[in-house]
């Protein structure tokens, strides 16, 4: 089996490319509300990642 | 009186035939319920998406959960986790049965894969649901 070595963000957005994917697929009820979800769920995972990314870069001092 | 109103919303649970096939399908191949039901596009998205992260999580040697007894955080972490796992169908019964069994290390890819080996199962559950909702003709 081949080793994957990624970094925290490259991993991160690894996740949210998949479950973005998940959610829009067994979500909403056509197909075009079905693409919407999905790239608004994968703007709200980046969005979460910089925004926490951010938050413990200031707390961490 | 409350009680009767929420029976009255709940749309009656449809014969186990009707949706089991495609529920258990589901479970054993990531997708495979939404293939059984003609749903052949969304289905690959599942299996390609499902199979996706967990062989990433795989390739980042991330830790299998077994159910362990302990105090209770340590119980409801590791059988919690061990459901997860068990979620993903046959990814996981083919990866124990060629005995992966990578411990549990520091460092933050192991633990990104230990992730993303529990997420693939949940969002299996996911792929379940919506196979169930499909298959009780709750949904198109």
């Amino acid at each position: 089996m081949p080793k994957m070595n990624l970094s925290h963000f490259e991993a991160a957005i690894l996740f949210a490319i998949f479950t973005s994917v998940v959610m829009g697929v067994v979500t909403k009820r056509t197909d075009r509300d079905r693409l919407h979800y999905g790239f608004y769920t994968f703007g709200c995972f980046v969005v979460a990642l910089f925004g926490l990314g951010w938050l413990m870069y200031f707390g961490h001092g | 009186m409350v009680k009767e109103k929420e029976l009255q919303q709940k749309p009656p649970l449809p014969p186990i035939g009707q949706w089991v096939p495609a529920v258990a399908l589901g479970w054993l191949i990531p997708g495979g319920g939404h293939f059984l039901l003609k749903r052949t596009g969304r289905g690959a998205l599942l299996l390609a998406s499902v199979t996706g992260m967990f062989l990433c999580g795989l390739m980042m040697q991330g830790a299998m959960f077994h159910p362990q007894q302990g105090d209770m955080l340590t119980t409801l972490i590791n059988t919690g986790g061990w459901i997860g796992d068990l979620c993903s169908g046959v990814l996981y019964l083919l990866s124990v049965c060629f005995g992966y069994n990578q411990p549990d290390t520091a460092g933050h890819v192991h633990d990104y894969g230990t992730k993303f080996l529990v997420t693939a199962g949940l969002l299996n559950i996911l792929a379940m649901v919506d196979a169930f909702e499909i298959a009780a003709g709750r949904k198109d």
